[in-house]
């Protein structure tokens, strides 16, 4: 290709790197001070376009082509007085959660956002006027450059200076970096934490919202912009290192210009083969983050990470079923066999049940992991569309009878968490969760663009259980290999196995010198969860008749963890609880509103609020409150037996 | 033949030379304290004793096998325990748990997937737990233990493979005067009844004096002096780059004795 | 209360505090006047820390009168506390490691003070602190991280200092660091006394607490079991010997 093209290409990287570095420096900035994983921060950048939209449309209504520019900074100072709302209402009530609880949280607020803004906006896509002076062009080596790209340019520098001077330079930018590293000292020393809290999660906002703005000649504002920008900005944070603003600039840069040299080269001709790499721009961040976690498992300018002080409490030690469980777990598992003998009455209960079935199984997985392992995965959902596409794959390209099939598509799971759990359990921490969302990534890119095997976009169809499995006998099977499941799991917790892997969690040191291999107990639990995660994908497919590459995107791993979380990750019966809430919840709303995301963040919210251990720990904690009470009765007991 | 030789141990952090070139042996039954001023070089060299950290230069070898190289987990299997300077156990397992855990490493059973933990060494946990004094508190989780009884727990984890060689670093940090002498004399108990040598690092000098049979002083990563009590409270440089007057630790001589 | 001829500067009535579900303090009560070097002894696990601790408000549940300069705290939160004027080293040092020496000074800063009677109280700058610390002096751009153990308990107290505290909780400046320092650490504490500072510290190391300070309390599982001069103490056996095991 030519040499002009090509560098036109890496201009257009170079700008492409500035509005990236915007919404990750944001992210950095309030990761590094309040410890909190951000979901929201793509909201904040969506929102900074459409604001950036509407102010500039009324003020240049007004005050001509100068309103464009007025408006370009009124939007981001707009969308960093909503950060600070957003962190005086809701996030400090929350710092005191779990780290994953808080994540929980600001997910809730992506839903409450994103159905905000399609009440204020609406659904179409809104394209914003050119920028009055930049709207033309330069001619480069013959070839035509947008001027407002110039512009893109110098901006993400220029921020990268001028924050890096707030930091360095003043003493407001020390106490942020001592907050980052202990903020109970830095209340004892006689700083007010709340408002740098507040302050940082304001400047971390405005950030994303410029980000956006910026993009307003170039981006039409659309819904999608939320998930799509988060998952740029967590990539571009990860590579650089957690926390660095130097690495955050140069992960974006890295990531815009190999991007860009991908569109540029388009396509190659090797061994006699043609390979597209114009394909790879859908995945080459994750595969850029997948290189860079594996060789430097701290990005490219990050450090190790302290452990955070304000650690959550210990989790209290496992205790066998007693024998209320025992009776209830009986009591649920026969109520759901009687499910299809209710057709008449009830005749969608049974669709549901196979559906929270199947979320059960899936979230008892990503538990097993997340609660006794303490590996929190990102990219659940890899190992269960494994499971799903390797049955549909087995049974359609590879012709095998349906039993075979089903029984062998766990094991194509199993065999993805092998490859890949050799790599994520050397990370741990946010490392760890974006390693495995980088493979999950990869994973679905290449399900999406392998027409030929998987069927591209549209998936596979078609694929049902054998005629003697039909939908009734189909279900029994689901109930019976699901709840032998659970039990499997709770059996192999309560294992020496199971202890290996919760006494790795609690103190890795301790293990190793005690003689236990901490990365060989990890990996052997990765694979462990991902056939079980396989499990789930295969009942799934057969239950639907299809597959389509939607349960391998990231949403379907978001929705492993709120099941997860809801339901409360340190106890067994949590992931149980989260699923069933979860789906039913889901399910119900979404066929009563439009907005159902709305109402869905709103609730999740909520119980965020009143339930911070989750809805099995509120139980639990409601347990031990009568227990307490009736720990008081019985000293009367024996007296009146006496008497 | 000595139980440990460590012949011209290095450890060096970018250019700086945390550890440089030392010598030491350490014979059965002998209660060995490494002392010094802080950033001395005695954790890194614990450190790499443990195979937290791998030396730069020089050997180590246990009974005539060389841990330089090995992993921690490795060097555990050859016979060696250790405690750390902040005790670490597992906080959500019972105290009997923990030691179980170790047990069951001990015996390579970690893979095991089917039978509970429960019934698994039950008595010899038991038995580990009662030489160091913890049986009595064998359900409660680690959590809510005190700080002194956290480290006795780990006493019973890093005794759970039979070492030949147990490593304390600063096992008395943190607690009080009493705790400290019944901890050591314990500690010495044990290396005679099961024949190990034990490699401690304490900063509180009446803890040495009183129970140490040797001791080493370290200094800028160097070894300075190696002696008995005696020699050591009275070797010139030691007192100037570590003990100080002694004001801190010992009564001053003209006050009658109780 | 302010008709007593000098009122003390920190007063504690009946304190109690809990961690998590323990009650570690059971009222407490305890005063330290200006100028006064004020020692909280007893067994590890006695409540010694948590009564700092508490003092400073960053415990989560704790009762109890506190008053500072004549003024009741104990609603008030931690950086409420310090602006006021109280100053907590705590005994894990706690320094910022990514910050450099002069950074970690500048976390601790605040106005100058004046004692309410209008005189000037003790205030310090970071050249006053380097001539009193030399060693932090020459080490000013280093990073916290990159010091001995030593220097860093140095660093903890001039960073405290920077604050201007009417009175210095002190948490445990003997525990874990060698007797050369502990000796040093004694004779800064010794300084600053002589200076005019009020120190309330927390510590096990009998023959420390009695060469730097004028009085103690004596603490045994969260209550207060002696109180006295230091000559007191140091003539009364039974309660050296039933709480502080020499």
């Amino acid at each position: 290709m030519e040499f002009s093209a090509l560098l036109a290409q890496l201009l257009n990287g170079l700008a492409e790197a500035s509005s990236l570095f915007l919404v990750a420096a944001g992210l950095s900035l309030i990761f590094g001070v309040t410890r909190i994983v951000n979901f929201a921060h793509g909201s904040f950048y969506m929102l900074g376009l459409y604001v950036a939209y509407s102010t500039v449309e009324y003020l240049v209504g007004r005050l001509g082509p100068a309103g464009f520019w007025v408006g370009l900074v009124v939007a981001p100072v707009a969308v960093g007085a909503f950060g600070a709302l957003v962190e005086i209402v809701l996030l400090r009530r929350i710092y005191k959660a779990p780290e994953l609880f808080q994540l929980l949280g600001t997910f809730a607020l992506v839903l409450v956002i994103n159905d905000a803004t399609l009440y204020l906006w609406g659904p179409e896509e809104l394209l914003g006027r050119r920028a009055p002076g930049l709207a033309g062009s330069i001619s480069l080596l013959g070839r035509q450059f947008p001027t407002y790209n110039l512009f893109l340019m110098v901006i993400g520098p220029l921020v990268l200076g001028l924050v890096w001077l707030l930091l360095a330079r003043t003493r407001w930018g020390v106490l942020v970096r001592a907050a980052t590293e202990d903020r109970q000292m830095l209340g004892a020393l006689g700083v007010n934490q709340a408002w740098l809290f507040t302050a940082v999660f304001a400047l971390g906002a405005l950030l994303a919202g410029l980000g956006g703005a910026v993009q307003l000649p170039r981006e039409p504002a659309n819904l999608a912009l939320d998930l799509r920008s988060i998952g740029d900005a967590f990539v571009v944070v990860v590579v650089g290192g957690m926390g660095s603003l130097p690495g955050a600039y140069l992960a974006a840069l890295l990531i815009a210009e190999i991007k860009a040299l991908c569109v540029g080269i388009g396509s190659v001709h090797v061994l006699g083969l043609d390979f597209s790499l114009s394909k790879l721009t859908l995945v080459v961040e994750f595969l850029v983050m997948a290189v860079v976690l594996v060789v430097r498992p701290w990005g490219l300018l990050g450090k190790p990470q302290a452990g955070s002080r304000n650690s959550a409490p210990a989790e209290a030690p496992l205790r066998p079923a007693g024998n209320g469980l025992r009776w209830v777990a009986l009591v649920v598992f026969v109520a759901l066999a009687a499910l299809p003998l209710l057709q008449t009455w009830l005749p969608y209960a049974s669709v549901l049940a196979q559906d929270v079935l199947v979320s059960v199984l899936f979230a008892v997985s990503l538990h097993f992991i997340m609660g006794p392992g303490g590996l929190h995965s990102f990219g659940h959902a890899a190992y269960f569309g494994l499971g799903a596409y390797g049955a549909g794959i087995l049974l359609k390209v590879l012709t095998l009878p349906m039993p075979l099939a089903f029984t062998f598509a766990p094991l194509v799971a199993g065999l993805g968490a092998l490859l890949f759990g050799w790599f994520c359990v050397r990370l741990s921490g946010v490392y760890l969760a974006m390693l495995t969302l980088a493979f999950s990534q990869i994973v679905w890119s290449v399900v999406f663009q392998w027409e030929a095997v998987t069927g591209g976009s549209n998936g596979l169809t078609g694929v049902w259980p054998a005629a003697w499995l039909g939908d009734t006998a189909y279900y029994y099977l689901t109930l019976v290999l699901v709840a032998a499941s659970v039990l499997l799991v709770r059996r192999i917790v309560f294992s020496p196995f199971g202890y290996a892997l919760r006494a790795a969690r609690d103190s890795a040191l301790r293990a190793d010198a005690i003689g236990i291999d901490v990365m060989r107990v990890r990996w052997a639990a990765f694979v462990v969860a991902g056939l079980f995660a396989g499990l789930a994908g295969a009942l799934f497919v057969f239950s639907k008749g299809g597959v389509s590459p939607d349960v391998m995107a990231v949403g379907k791993s978001v929705d492993g963890l709120v099941m997860v979380l809801l339901g409360g990750i340190q106890q067994l019966v949590g992931p149980l609880l989260g699923a069933s809430v979860f789906s039913v919840l889901q399910d119900s709303i979404m066929r009563a509103t439009d907005y159902w995301r709305a109402v869905f963040g709103g609730v999740i919210l909520l119980l965020v609020l009143v339930f911070p251990h989750g809805i099995a720990g509120f139980f639990q904690g409601l347990g031990n409150a009568w227990a307490r009470l009736a720990a008081r009765k019985p000293a009367l007991l024996p007296r009146e037996k006496r008497a | 033949m000595s139980l440990l030789q460590v012949r011209d141990l290095s450890k060096a952090f970018g250019g700086v030379r945390a550890v440089d070139g030392i010598h030491f042996d350490l014979h059965e039954g002998e209660l060995l304290a490494m002392i010094g001023p802080n950033g001395a070089g005695k954790s890194t060299t614990f450190n790499m004793v443990g195979g937290q950290l791998r030396a730069s230069g020089g050997s180590i070898q246990l009974q005539g096998r060389e841990l330089v190289g090995a992993k921690p987990r490795q060097i555990c299997h050859l016979g060696v325990g250790r405690t750390f300077q902040i005790a670490a156990t597992f906080a959500s397992l019972t105290v009997l748990e923990n030691t179980q855990m170790a047990l069951l490493s001990h015996h390579k059973r970690l893979y095991h997937w089917w039978r509970p933990v429960r019934d698994q060494y039950r008595e010899q946990a038991l038995a580990l737990l009662e030489q160091v004094g913890m049986a009595a508190h064998a359900e409660r989780p680690c959590s809510e233990l005190a700080y002194g009884d956290v480290k006795r727990v780990e006493l019973a984890m890093a005794l759970a493979n039979d070492p030949r060689l147990l490593l304390m670093d600063e096992p008395t940090a943190g607690m009080g005067p009493q705790e400290r002498n019944e901890l050591m004399a314990l500690t010495k108990r044990l290396v005679v009844e099961r024949r190990m040598a034990v490699l401690f690092t304490e900063h509180s000098m009446d803890v040495v004096f009183a129970h140490a049979d040797r001791m080493l002083v370290l200094a800028r990563g160097r070894l300075i002096a190696e002696g008995d009590a005696h020699s050591i409270r009275n070797h010139p440089q030691v007192q100037q780059v570590y003990f100080g007057s002694g004001k801190t630790f010992e009564r001053p001589p003209q006050e009658p004795q109780p | 209360m302010n008709a007593l001829p000098t009122p003390a500067l920190l007063e504690v009535n009946g304190l109690d505090a809990w961690y998590g579900a323990a009650q570690i303090l059971f009222g407490v009560n305890l005063n330290v006047r200006r100028g006064e070097v004020v020692a909280l002894m007893g067994r590890n696990g006695a409540g010694k820390s948590t009564t700092l601790k508490a003092l400073m408000g960053m415990l989560d549940r704790h009762r109890g009168q506190v008053r500072f300069l004549g003024q009741d705290v104990s609603q008030q939160v931690p950086f409420q506390r310090a602006r006021l004027g109280l100053g907590f080293v705590p005994e894990d040092r706690r320094v910022f490691t990514h910050l450099s020496v002069a950074e970690n000074l500048e976390v601790g800063r605040q106005p100058e003070r004046r004692w309410p009677d209008g005189s000037a109280a003790l205030n310090w700058t970071p050249p006053a602190l380097y001539e009193l610390f030399p060693n932090l002096g020459a080490m000013q751009g280093r990073p916290g991280g990159q010091m001995s153990g030593g220097e860093q308990q140095m660093l903890t107290v001039a960073r405290t200092l920077m604050g201007n505290p009417f009175l210095i909780l002190l948490d445990e400046p003997s525990e874990g660091v060698a007797p050369v320092i502990v000796e040093q650490m004694a004779q800064m504490i010794l300084q600053l006394k002589a200076r005019g500072a009020s120190i309330l510290l927390s510590e096990q190391n009998v023959h420390f607490a009695e060469w730097v300070s004028d009085r103690a309390y004596v603490l045994e599982k969260g209550q207060i079991r002696f109180e006295g001069s230091m000559a007191e103490l140091a003539a009364d056996e039974a309660v050296r010997r039933a709480y502080l095991t020499l």
